[in-house]
């Protein structure tokens, strides 16, 4: 074999690069994430099943209720629950980032549920932030009124 | 076989197969979803707007505050960017079709509370590509904000200018948030939803119930003994551009 004294250490360190991660973390584990349960009080379904399948219950849950105009859930032992992320299921879960988000960060999935809802410890929404596409044309991030506004009454479009 | 010990046999399997089996293991309806109890219900809910009692107060915005402020509609100054479930306007630009050009005169600065329509044949359901604008068995054209994408096509479709367009994240306009109620988020429509969440609750719509001089009245129009009914066919109404056929659910007594 020609060159050896280069091909083999180089195959050497190529390998230990790319198994990187493998030997990196090897032995070390991420501890499981651990949300803070209420107190007191039953979940609509299992704890089993929500922890497998909250987000699909979710999915039609806001379908048949703003869809179909069906509010009352009757979960499978019978009980009955008014269907409302907002009002309901966070009447028991009233912390979300001590429920909710512990999980969601460790999955790292970003659900778009608190683009819109209103997170039960959410008591003031901030200002408006500057985006960078915003400061780099000096654009201010708080929309002002214009000059025309009356008591009433605009050009309809 | 003859035809009597048939029937017998039959309804005895009948019975055996279906009705018994049945009735001894009697099990809750297991993960159903019904509507909930108690609430208000029509074939085609509409409003009627007593413009007359309306104007005895001129400086009034209590539906509009009322409204607003449950359904977390934000305050933009910006009027090119603003965002609006129940406002008022003048009559020029709320009659556009006027009879005649006297009208303008009396109805100078008279004015006129404006709200989504919620027509018969909504043409903004027609255009929604995504079917989250809808119209319901009640008559409610219905906003589903988890599947709108924004395109605007609702807006350019409605003749009535009711629907606003979220230019920017409309929360820190919220000033006061009702935590009961989503807000909406950057890049959604909006409208007003006739109180579909009140009405689920045995409710009457907000501004209804807020407006002091009781000029909103909200029924059911195809209902014969419902007063709004009752007020339709014993006084002169109109409706906005009526001619256009979308069939509005808004009436303005005069």
């Amino acid at each position: 074999m020609y060159n050896s004294d280069k091909v083999i250490p180089g195959i050497i360190i190529f390998v230990l690069f790319v198994t990187f991660p493998i030997w990196w973390n090897h032995g070390k584990s991420v501890a499981a994430p651990e949300p803070e349960l209420p107190k007191k009080g039953r979940c609509v379904e299992s704890k089993e099943y929500m922890r497998s399948h909250h987000m699909q219950l979710l999915n039609v849950w806001r379908n048949e209720a703003i869809r179909q105009g069906m509010r009352i859930y009757t979960s499978s032992d019978g009980a009955r629950f008014w269907i409302s992320l907002q009002n309901e299921c966070m009447k028991c879960h009233n912390n979300k980032s001590k429920f909710c988000d512990r999980c969601h960060q460790f999955a790292a999935v970003e659900p778009y549920c608190w683009n819109c809802h209103i997170p039960p410890e959410t008591k003031k929404f901030k200002a408006p932030k500057a985006s960078r596409l915003l400061k780099l044309f000096g654009v201010p991030p708080v929309l002002h009124g214009s000059s025309q506004a009356e008591s009433y009454g605009h050009a309809e479009h | 076989m003859d035809r009597r010990k048939f029937l017998k046999l039959a309804g005895l399997s009948v019975t055996l197969a279906g009705g018994v089996p049945g009735f001894l293991n009697r099990e809750v309806k297991a993960r159903a979803y019904t509507p909930p109890p108690g609430a208000l219900t029509a074939r085609r809910w509409g409003m009627a707007i007593d413009v007359k009692k309306c104007w005895e107060e001129p400086n009034c915005n209590e539906c509009i505050k009322a409204c607003h402020h449950l359904h977390n509609v934000p305050d933009i100054p910006d009027k090119k960017r603003e965002v609006k479930w129940i406002w008022k306007d003048e009559f020029e630009h709320v009659f556009p079709d006027k009879p005649n050009e006297f009208n303008n005169i009396i109805f100078t600065h008279k004015p006129f509370l404006l709200l989504c329509n919620h027509c018969e044949h909504p043409p903004c359901v027609r255009v929604c590509p995504t079917q989250a604008t809808f119209k319901r068995e009640d008559g409610i054209v219905m906003m589903d904000y988890h599947r709108c994408i924004g395109c605007r096509f609702c807006m350019a479709a409605c003749p009535f200018g009711a629907r606003s367009f979220n230019w920017v994240d409309p929360r820190p306009y919220i000033k006061d948030p009702n935590p009961k109620f989503p807000t909406r988020m950057k890049g959604v429509v909006e409208k007003c939803l006739f109180c579909y969440e009140r009405l689920e609750k045995g409710k009457m719509p907000a501004c209804v119930e807020a407006c002091k001089k009781k000029a909103l009245i909200f029924g059911d129009l195809e209902d014969e003994h419902s007063e709004i009914v009752q007020v339709l066919k014993s006084r002169f109404s109109i409706r906005r551009k009526s001619e256009l056929g979308t069939g509005p659910s808004v009436f303005y007594l005069l």
